[in-house]
């Protein structure tokens, strides 16, 4: 009761202290979900793949750096007891010139037309089977611009090679500022410069039932010049080196943390001024024989209302800025779980921002209400 | 009678040595149900610190404070808030209402620290609004209250739980002569009625006359023989003789 009292009474402060949490929790939510959407970004053509493990040169720390190797080895891979299936795939930098001249650096994706691993997904014009076609890529709607298409049946080149545009994708974004471009295993050797027996990857399909950890060791042990991973393992390797290894997602991080401790500060001096402000009532509910834990009580209530009604407005500005972020090429993610997340975070981190308040009732004397 | 409240041989000092001062020293008193005592004396004198150590907010240096027939100077001080919601109603100078909260929700957060459920507590504070003749102003916030209203409320806080003994430090300095009548006329009547002890400090001469008995506190001492023989002119104003005029010191 008088927890919520308080905070309504003084509606200026209240909106001052709402203000400072949804800051922060927007802020919070954002750059959280900047980070998710990053690190989907940088593993989509991973996850997407529908293989159940890569094999690629020794050494390679992240998907775009694949070094050539022979393609006979996807024979090998095929020898293997519980191999279903081993893909030649391509996935390297290449250079997109637009039909106005202009350069752009883009993602080449190249795959087996007869195979069911590392297609293009999400199609929203023209069809997987149409990069049969001689020349066939196709790209992400969001970077038409980009790219300098509008349509299908434009062509511009790739590393002096003719591309013809034959359909688009939807929300297949890339970490770097490079768009993927999907075309054929052939057509991305000639765009990557790869020689016509080399690949950059296997990507391999076990047996229904297989152990995939299993089958990676025996495939390392059938191929041992090469490094095999899980699509799992190669997923995390490829996560971890964008954003941690280069640091892009440990400043995003540091700012999803900045905002959590601008709502501490903010929630913590509002709910301090606010105590003091009140000190003379916290100490006459001594006096009449209020135990410290009460007051506790309607302090963190008074935090934990804050928080509360903070995050309910936070999410749902943080939920439209995630809508809106769907249409460019960087996504805000913010699923229920990041939400709920926040949720817990927010309370907790204004319930902590009571601590100094705490502090301050616990040492007041009951004997003040007898002073004027 | 067995005393609301006792105080005995009771002194409190601050600091060590020769550097100690000595609020109170060696003060004895007792003060039976029903009865209004009025504690004068000049600022500095000890008043205070005598109504705090009886309101178990102080812990005197030396001597025994008992409670309802309860010794309170021992207990630790986990108890001692249980001692005061139980057994002690505070009236204080600037009326210390929440000004957030109704003069009905005033009244029940004396009941809500006990952990009375809000709806009993509620049904309990109009009564008790009742009784102070606020019953019509229960939903109004302490900022639409006069002085003497808001003291009324605070009188209903101080009795709705029952206590046995009011603690009353200057519960009509920031009134009018009018409302400060009517706040000593029920603060008498509710006393009388309901047998609470009542312990007043007050500067104001207007409130002898409600008292049946006044001691003067002076350097930390209950002074005899120095008490008023007349009553001043501003408690004739009020149309009030005092009620047992040959005064008693300890």
């Amino acid at each position: 009761m008088l927890a919520f009292r308080n905070l309504l009474h003084d509606r200026v402060r209240f909106a001052v202290t709402l203000v400072g949490i949804v800051f922060s929790v927007v802020l919070s939510a954002v750059q959280l979900g900047l980070f998710l959407g990053f690190t989907r970004a940088t593993v989509d053509v991973i996850d997407q793949s529908n293989a159940d493990l890569w094999v690629m040169s020794r050494g390679v720390t992240h998907l775009e750096s694949g070094v050539p190797f022979s393609e006979s080895l996807r024979h090998l891979a095929l020898g293997v007891d519980g191999v279903a299936d081993a893909q030649a795939h391509i996935v390297t930098f290449g250079t997109w010139e637009r039909p106005d001249g202009a350069r752009e650096g883009v993602m080449v994706v190249g795959t087996e037309r007869d195979g069911a691993m590392g297609q293009p997904w999400n199609l929203i014009e023209g069809s997987v089977d149409d990069l049969d076609r001689p020349d066939a890529v196709i790209i992400d709607e969001l970077y038409k611009e980009k790219l300098g298409v509008t349509q299908p049946g434009e062509t511009v080149e790739l590393r002096g090679h003719r591309a013809r545009v034959v359909g688009f994708t939807r929300g297949i974004r890339t970490f770097t500022t490079a768009p993927a471009v999907f075309t054929s295993l052939a057509n991305a050797r000639d765009y990557a410069g790869i020689r016509a027996d080399q690949a950059l990857y296997l990507l391999v399909k076990a047996e229904p039932g297989a152990d995939h950890a299993r089958l990676a060791e025996a495939l390392r042990h059938r191929l041992p010049d090469v490094d095999v991973m899980t699509t799992v393992e190669w997923s995390a390797t490829q996560r971890n080196y964008w954003m941690f290894g280069t640091g892009a997602g440990v400043s995003v991080l540091i700012a999803a943390a900045l905002g959590l401790i601008v709502g501490v500060v903010v929630v913590a001096q509002t709910i301090y001024a606010a105590t003091v402000d009140h000190i003379r009532e916290y100490g006459t509910l001594k006096a009449m024989g209020a135990t410290n834990a009460y007051l506790y009580r309607v302090i963190v209530q008074q935090s934990a209302i804050s928080g509360v009604l903070g995050y309910a407005v936070a999410i749902v500005i943080a939920a439209a800025v995630a809508h809106g972020s769907q249409s460019g090429t960087t996504a805000i993610l913010l699923p229920w779980t990041l939400a709920a997340a926040l949720f817990v975070l927010t309370v907790g981190m204004c319930v902590s921002a009571s601590v100094v308040s705490i502090n301050k009732v616990t040492w007041l004397d009951p004997a003040m209400v007898f002073k004027a | 009678m067995a005393a609301a409240i006792s105080v005995r041989q009771v002194t409190k000092s601050y600091g060590e040595g020769t550097a100690a001062v000595h609020a109170l020293s060696r003060v004895s008193l007792d003060v039976a149900p029903g009865e209004i005592l009025v504690m004068m004396g000049p600022s500095g004198s000890g008043k205070t610190t005598l109504l705090s150590i009886m309101g178990v907010i102080l812990r005197p240096t030396s001597g025994v404070v008992t409670v309802a027939g309860r010794e309170v100077t021992s207990l630790p001080e986990r108890e001692l808030p249980g001692v005061r919601l139980r057994h002690i109603g505070f009236v204080f100078q600037g009326f210390n209402l929440f000004p957030a909260l109704t003069a009905a929700e005033n009244v029940a957060i004396a009941l809500d620290l006990r952990g009375e459920r809000r709806p009993a507590a509620m049904t309990r504070a109009r009564a008790a609004l009742e009784a102070v003749d606020l019953g019509d102003k229960a939903q109004a916030l302490p900022a639409n209250l006069s002085g003497g209203q808001k003291q009324r409320v605070a009188i209903a806080r101080a009795l709705v739980g029952d206590p046995t003994v009011i603690l009353a430090d200057e519960p009509t300095a920031a009134l009018d002569s009018q409302s400060g009548r009517l706040v000593m006329d029920l603060l008498t009547r509710l006393a009388r009625e309901q047998q609470r002890a009542v312990v007043m400090v007050t500067h104001d001469d207007r409130t002898l006359g409600y008292a049946d008995r006044i001691v003067h506190i002076e350097d930390g001492r209950l002074r005899e023989g120095e008490a008023p023989t007349t009553w001043p002119e501003e408690t004739r104003s009020w149309g009030f003789a005092p009620a047992r005029p040959a005064l008693a010191f300890e």
